[in-house]
């Protein structure tokens, strides 16, 4: 095993002793960039000629990291995995990235997403399909694709994501590593390519929850540039690490694993019930809590509603005027007209078209705002459940990794419980985190944890317990695969 | 004759150091594309930061216009497309606008007009184009500066209201310091809304919209052509159209496009920016700095003062003048001597130099000093202006010029007799004239000598006193 494959800790120590420099683990993970790249088409771009930094006494100094490529980065393309921005090279660094250089990291490429964010298949980058490294006849799902391939390809110890409804936790969970999205506000967004800015996060996706804690301490902080940002200092994952959990309280909803129990393949529901000993072993309390179903099934077209919304007009920057893949038109209407129509796939532009819909003043009250009165039923509900618990533990997903083909992001008319219901954490901004539970046919599956805002130690410590009693082998460590 | 409908939208620009929601600053520029941050650009990843100087501003504009204030601040975005609106929307104020339900007090020749307005809300410039036969250049430099929109009622009756109004708040932009309020500048443009209907009319006329208009004599032009335009039309029986109209040089309208169905500006409120709670701290502050307004000036002194309605004009218009003129009122000097003071030898000083009265080496203390002077009959007002200008030009105190000078009026009656008798004898034709022929312009004549001779120091009206006396004993002596 190569030293990259370790957990941060590790790596930093043997930096520290001399065992590997900084330059050796950003070769090899620049050729695992490569070799890989075919196959699973991680990155929109390969850093070669990345600036290498000596280690310091920081965790993350020296070590090589993978960044989604919707994150603001001086001087390095930045696409967001669409052809209206196929040529933007931006002047600035998102402040999560200001962060990284700071300490030392080593960005050493920028990963393929779903187009804009916007779509949780990993298939849909304008320079193609991402896939699945334990399989790659497999989705990856998305959006942060790349950056969940590439950790669990071993090409990275770590990757930024970005999640506006599950886009780091959903492919974390079907790549087997995992993704952490913290409560809205304690990482800055600036810098990031807003989806939907309500509901969009800035995360980390790793092979273990302590290389989370790690990631997020490092990029946390108030920023003057971002007002959704709050003081954090009283929050430091790391120093309040522990798998001593014993006493805290977890709930799951009744409700969803009633349809995982429902599903055809038991294997599923049993792998949960297992987690849920598991907790039980940890000293931690656990029971069942039920949330009305109503709700639940209105999350999906509210989160929809909303993302979508906002995206229309997040998105509307996009028009070759001031940066970006410019089109030819006699007429500035004209230019910005066939710059977004050939800029954006057909995906995109259905979603700016239902959220365009949805804002028109005729519609505001009975979409938009009826999407708004869900979200804080939702939220409510949640904040009055984690009253009485420290978390609340739910399977990241009904299944393993769909084959590609069976799944698309079309409409459909109907949705399974399954379908958003990790947003909920992004309703209310709630720290939640993604940890592999296991395998089923061969494939990872995983479980989320989810806990009050602010409380982002409690929820990567429970996560750490489990972590710990599960023993899962990520991809990369295994000889096997 | 149709009773004239005109709402007003008139868009002011703060003055603060940076721009409403991104750092780079705030400051006219002929240089182009100088003052621009990634935020006025609209870069992917940019996030809006609110400037709480021009938040303050806002509220503050808004409580001397009467408005009811909201009780946090909350922007939403106006979302279209246009070339120089890099992010696609607008961040302004739908929801909760600093402001709604205020009014602003105009006089109208002679008469109160109160004009109601709709609301007042905050929100960004958009950039500046500039087109060419074949391409239109950007310029950022006017991106993201801070925007006041103030939107009357449809309560203006003529041109002149309209005028008077724009005038007014333009005052009270300056006085309350929030803006320059240059419309050569761009910092003060206004949109007309104007229609027509008759007397017996329940419901308002069809609406010509007029944009951008800087200039306020082409705000007249634009509504005098408009009244006669539309009298017009409806005159022959036809009808207004619904559009909107640019005026041009010639003083006259040209329409530039019919308006279809209005624009669905798709609002919602921002979400990068955190609802921010009006305190009672900050009105009360507020509140606090709030200055006497030019409108309640002017009639205090009138009423209070007896001043003319000139006077009242002149002194209330310009804060900082009116501010000095009430510093030198409060030292308790003569009212009238002070407004004489004030409105001439002052402000022509100002004209002349070119300066603002806080660059002005008199200060109120000063100017009180040399009235009370003139009012204790130590001094004539032309010596006493005589002074002033000294004193200005030789940058000292115009009581330390008197102390060393000896600048200070004869009142002694010895001493102008003596000075009175001498002139005279020096003058005999000119006594003569008096004495034989009776020509009165020989008093004149000899004030005009003593001034002279006295250095302008001797006490003019004991002086005539003296001098018809001395002229009539002479008179009797010669009988």
């Amino acid at each position: 095993m190569h030293i990259l494959d370790k957990s941060l800790d590790e790596i930093h120590e043997a930096l520290k002793s001399g065992e590997v420099t900084s330059k050796e683990l950003l070769e090899e993970s620049l050729k695992r960039a490569h070799a890989s790249q075919d196959e699973i088409n991680s990155f929109v771009t390969i850093c070669d000629n990345a600036k290498v930094y000596d280690v310091e006494d920081n965790v993350l100094s020296g070590i090589p990291y993978a960044c989604k490529d919707n994150l603001s980065t001086r001087g390095v393309l930045t696409t967001a995995s669409s052809n209206i921005l196929n040529n933007y090279v931006p002047v600035f660094d998102a402040t999560c990235i200001k962060k990284l250089k700071r300490n030392k990291a080593v960005m050493m490429g920028k990963t393929v997403m779903d187009e804009l964010g916007m779509g949780g298949t990993g298939t849909t980058g304008h320079t193609g399909v991402v896939k699945n490294p334990w399989d790659t006849s497999r989705m990856t799902a998305g959006s942060s694709a790349g950056s969940a391939a590439a950790v669990s390809a071993g090409i990275v110890p770590y990757a930024l994501g970005t999640d506006t409804g599950d886009s780091i936790r959903k492919p974390a969970g079907y790549c087997g590593v995992v993704g952490f999205k913290p409560t809205y506000g304690l990482v800055s967004r600036f810098g990031l390519f807003a989806f939907a800015s309500s509901l969009d996060h800035v995360g980390c996706l790793t092979r273990s929850v302590k290389d989370a804690a790690y990631v997020i301490d490092a990029i946390k902080g108030k920023d003057e540039a971002d007002m959704t940002t709050f003081n954090s200092r009283n929050i430091q994952l790391v120093d309040n690490y522990t798998t001593d959990v014993k006493g805290k309280k977890l709930f799951y909803i009744k409700e969803i694993v009633e349809e995982l129990k429902n599903s055809p393949n038991k294997e599923y529901y049993e792998n949960f019930m297992k987690v849920v000993d598991y907790c039980k072993e940890c000293g931690m309390e656990i029971v069942s809590e039920s949330i009305d179903e109503v709700i639940l099934r209105s999350l999906y077209p509210s989160y929809m509603a909303i993302s979508c919304a906002e995206a229309t007009s997040n998105n509307s920057n996009l028009t070759g005027i001031p940066f970006g893949n410019r089109q030819d038109g006699s007429t500035t209407e004209e230019i910005m007209f066939n710059t977004r129509t050939k800029g954006f796939s057909e995906l995109i532009r259905r979603r700016f078209v239902i959220g365009s819909f949805i804002l028109q003043k005729e519609n505001q009250e009975k979409l938009f705002l009826n999407a708004q009165r869900i979200r804080r039923l939702v939220v409510d509900k949640m904040t009055e459940l984690y009253k009485k618990y420290d978390g609340c533990i739910v399977p990241n997903s009904e299944s393993i990794a769909p084959k590609f083909g069976e799944k698309n992001d079309a409409l459909s008319d109907t949705y399974l419980l399954f379908a958003e219901h990790l947003a909920i954490s992004n309703f209310g901004g709630f720290p939640s985190i993604t940890i592999p539970s296991g395998e089923v046919d061969g494939m990872p599956v995983a479980v989320n944890i989810s806990g009050p805002i602010k409380h982002d130690s409690d929820v990567i410590n429970m996560a750490a317990a489990l972590e710990e009693k599960i023993g899962f082998i990520p991809l990369n460590m295994r000889g096997d695969k | 004759m149709y009773k004239v409908v005109i709402g007003l939208e008139v868009h002011c620009q703060l003055k603060t150091n940076s721009k409403n929601f991104s750092p780079a600053p705030n400051e006219f520029t002929e240089a182009h594309n100088i003052n621009v941050a990634a935020v006025d650009l609209g870069l992917p990843g940019i996030l809006p930061i609110a400037n709480k100087e021009a938040v303050k501003k806002a509220l503050f504009t808004s409580m001397a216009l009467h408005c009811d204030l909201p009780d946090e601040i909350i922007f939403d975005r106006k979302n279209y497309y246009y070339p120089d609106l890099p992010k696609g929307y607008q961040i302004t104020q739908n929801t909760k606008p600093v402001g709604v339900n205020g009014y602003l007090d105009v006089i109208v020749n002679g008469k109160v007009k109160r004009v109601t307005l709709h609301d007042v809300h905050l929100e960004e410039d958009t950039a500046s184009l500039e087109h060419y036969p074949k391409y239109s250049l950007i310029d950022y430099n006017r991106s993201g500066t801070p925007l006041l929109e103030i939107v009357t009622n449809p309560c203006i009756e003529s041109a002149d209201e309209a005028v008077a109004y724009l005038e007014d708040l333009r005052d009270l932009f300056l006085f309350l310091g929030v803006s320059e309020a240059k419309s050569n500048y761009g910092q003060m443009r206004c949109d007309v809304n104007i229609s027509l209907m008759k007397d017996t009319d329940t419901e308002l006329g069809t609406k010509v919209e007029m944009k951008n208009i800087n200039a306020f004599n082409n705000v007249r032009a634009a509504i005098e052509y408009e009244i006669k335009r539309q009298t017009e039309v409806l005159e022959s029986g036809g009808k207004v159209i619904q559009e909107t109209r640019r005026i041009a040089e010639d003083g006259k309208t040209y329409s530039m496009r019919e308006k279809v169905d209005a624009v669905d500006y798709k609002y919602f409120i921002e979400p990068n920016i955190p609802s921010t709670p009006v305190t009672k701290e900050l009105l009360d502050e507020l509140k606090e700095s709030l200055p006497e307004l030019k409108g309640d000036r002017y009639l205090k002194y009138i009423d209070k003062y007896n001043m003319s309605e000139y006077d009242a004009g002149v002194l209330s218009k310009q804060r900082d003048v009116s501010d000095y003129f009430e510093e030198v009122l409060e030292s308790g000097v003569d009212t009238t001597l002070a407004v004489n003071f004030v409105t001439t030898a002052i402000l022509s000083t100002l004209n002349k130099l070119e300066i603002n009265i806080s660059e002005l080496f008199i200060t109120p203390k000063m100017l009180s000093e040399v009235i009370k002077l003139v009012s204790d009959n130590k001094l004539s007002m032309d010596a006493a202006k005589k002074l002033l200008y000294e004193a200005i030009d030789k940058k000292t105190d115009p009581v330390e010029l008197v102390k060393k000078e000896g600048l200070s009026q004869i009142n002694d009656e010895d001493k102008l007799l003596e000075l009175i008798t001498g002139i005279m004898d020096e003058n005999q034709e000119v006594v003569r004239q008096y004495v034989e022929d009776g020509n009165m312009s020989a008093v004149n004549f000899f004030v005009g000598q003593t001034m002279k001779k006295s250095n302008r120091q001797a006490n003019p009206n004991i002086s005539r006193e003296i001098i018809s006396k001395e002229l009539e004993r002479r008179k009797n002596n010669g009988k």
